[in-house]
């Protein structure tokens, strides 16, 4: 997979009163590879919600450089390029939508592009068809539940044609149901479209379906691997205050009663694991 | 005696108007001394609705809500004492930080309680010590807190009511590992250092199995499921087909169960996997 967006020595601090507050990002050197679902963890003030700014130029570097393809995201007249190509979806459903029709919203961004009338229905038909909005296109954003929301937030994205989503932890404010739903969506542009993803979570669940996992600490990388990589590494995930899945956990644990069972992640890796070690122990 | 009972209980927003909604219907609950009540259920289905009863903040279209057995809608003296008496912190209570400092934020509530001012003072500073904010934010404006202090804060403002019921509406909401962590212990401690009753309403299921003793399902404005949390986790399956989620270990077991593992299915943490799990090879249970 060729590099996407590639960070290179970055470093970010914020202009605030205080002159000696520590920088929010230090020397990051990261690749996000084209097509790839990329999981980006870390606690509260790592530096997850700085480097997503820094990947569609809200941010520029204070040292070092981010280039989109071959932008530069400091250069000033590449900025509504980049942006058209890495969409960002932000973690309120209520400050993302402006029109009062769904498919205004929608229509928001292609209608700036100058776009032709028949063109822009399209897009957004497709862009409504796509995140499973298409029945709501004429209802009132605000009737709609945070999952719905998220999702028509996504469908402005699409219909830009952007080649690139990143999630500021849009689902911590909605509720299970809307979070399965807006990771299926996730999910699906990714791999039915090869729509790259960045997904900023602090729920396992939706970083051990990702291709790799960037761990943020302190304003640095910690760690960036595949997810068994990273959810191995027990110092790792005490150091940065993640949690194991509760999946891996329990085969944890049965591991450490002298059970032999494989590294398992997902609810799926696990029942599998288990059922194979009850019919080894002939109790099936 | 329960400490707190609720009736038949309907709340209807808009009644008798063109927009009228059934938020709670005919919900009976009675609530023990000492336990974790877990509320859960999809938004929408009544959990926010059903608790601001608890403190008469809402009053009933139809039904009641007993407090040691007594109407809290009775009259104006009622109302107010259950105000004191059931603490409730609201879902995403930062934002309704509004005070020039913390310390008068926190203060809120007993100053409200007209209590004397070293008492006051007294609530304010163990509150505060209690959910881990330093003596020196007490005078800092709520705006200059990280997201996490903001909302300790908030849960230090209700604690400091002193009240015998915490009701939490969603405290671990959009949190990180780490600062749920942190709230949860928080609300353990707080429990078992006071003696008080606790309803904890969460989306999240692996809070509910870790903390409570007792499980309220909301359904569509409907008390659908009441039990103790093994008992409710136990009817995964129905949890799952009303589109709720139900903690990882009981989705492993269930789904065991299915393949044709002989494991039992009231399994809800993963400590309770593991022995499940053990004990289905014939290898003891650890202690
Ligand atoms: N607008 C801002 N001004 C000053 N400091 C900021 C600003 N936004 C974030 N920070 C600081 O930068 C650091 C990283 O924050 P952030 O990128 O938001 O982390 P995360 O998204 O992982 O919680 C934190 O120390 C935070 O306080
Ligand atoms: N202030 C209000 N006015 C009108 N309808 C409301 C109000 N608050 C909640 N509702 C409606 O009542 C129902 C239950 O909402 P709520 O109690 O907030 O559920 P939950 O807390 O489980 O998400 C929903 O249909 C909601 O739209
Ligand atoms: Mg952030
Ligand atoms: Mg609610």
């Amino acid at each position: 997979m060729d590099t996407f967006i590639s960070l290179q020595n970055v470093s970010y601090t914020y202009e605030s009163e205080e002159p000696s507050a520590p920088a929010a990002l230090r020397n990051v050197n990261l690749q996000v590879r084209r097509g790839e679902f990329l999981a980006v963890l870390g606690h509260n003030g790592s530096g997850k919600s700085t480097l997503a700014k820094l990947l569609n130029a809200i941010l520029v570097p204070t040292e070092g450089k981010v280039i989109v393809q071959w932008m530069n995201t400091a250069d000033e007249e590449k900025v509504y390029d980049i942006r058209r190509r890495v969409g960002m979806v932000f973690q309120n459903p209520d400050n993302q939508i402006v029109a009062t029709i769904v498919e205004d919203d929608v229509a928001f961004g292609p209608e700036n592009l100058g776009l032709p009338p028949e063109q822009i229905r399209n897009r957004v038909d497709e862009a409504l068809k796509s995140v499973d909005m298409y029945d709501f296109r004429r209802a009132e954003p605000h009737k709609l539940s945070g999952g719905q929301k998220q999702r028509v937030a996504v469908a402005g994205i699409i219909a830009m044609r952007t080649d690139c989503i990143i999630f500021d932890e849009s689902t911590a404010m909605i509720d299970p149901k809307g979070r399965r739903e807006v990771l299926q969506t996730m999910r699906r542009l990714n791999r039915d479209m090869g729509i790259t993803i960045v997904c900023i979570t602090h729920f396992m669940e939706e970083a051990v379906q990702a291709d790799r996992v960037v761990v943020m600490d302190d304003g640095a990388v910690a760690a960036v691997g595949t997810p068994h990589e990273v959810f191995a590494d027990e110092a790792l995930l005490r150091r940065t205050g993640l949690e194991l899945p509760a999946a891996a956990a329990l085969a944890q644990g049965i591991r450490a009663a002298g059970i032999p069972l494989p590294f398992v992640l997902t609810v799926e890796e696990c029942v599998d694991a288990l059922e194979q070690a009850a019919r080894k122990a002939g109790v099936v | 005696m329960a400490v707190l009972e609720v009736q038949g209980l309907t709340h209807l927003y808009g009644a008798k108007t063109a927009r009228e909604t059934a938020a709670v219907q005919d919900v009976d609950l009675r609530i023990e001394p000492g336990e974790l009540l877990g509320v859960i259920g999809h938004t929408g289905s009544g959990k926010s609705t059903l608790i601001q009863h608890f403190n008469a903040l809402l009053t009933p279209t139809r039904g009641q809500v007993l407090l040691d057995g007594a109407d809290v809608n009775r009259d104006k003296q009622s109302r107010r004492e259950a105000r004191f008496r059931v603490g409730l912190c609201f879902q995403y209570p930062e934002y309704q930080l509004f005070e020039e400092t913390v310390y008068k934020d926190i203060s809120f509530g007993p100053a409200n309680m007209q209590l004397p001012k070293d008492e006051i003072d007294r609530r304010v500073r163990t509150a505060a010590a209690f959910v881990g904010l330093d003596e020196s934010l007490l005078e800092k404006s709520p705006f200059d807190l990280s997201g996490g202090e903001k909302r300790r804060a908030a849960i230090a403002g209700v604690m400091a009511m002193e009240p015998e019921i915490l009701v939490l509406d969603e405290p671990t909401a959009g949190l990180d590992p780490r600062g749920r962590e942190r709230i949860l212990d928080m609300i353990l401690r707080y429990r078992r250092e006071t003696g008080s009753t606790v309803v904890l309403v969460s989306h999240s299921m692996e809070d509910i199995a870790r903390v409570a003793t007792r499980a309220l399902v909301m359904n569509r404005s409907r008390a659908v499921m009441q039990g103790t949390v093994g008992e409710v986790f136990a009817r995964g399956e129905e949890l799952l087909q009303m589109g709720l989620d139900v903690p990882a270990s009981t989705r492993i077991f269930l789904e065991l169960r299915q393949r044709g593992v002989p494991v039992q299915t009231d399994v809800y943490t993963a400590a309770q996997g593991v022995d499940a799990f053990l004990r289905l090879l014939g290898k003891e249970a650890r202690a």
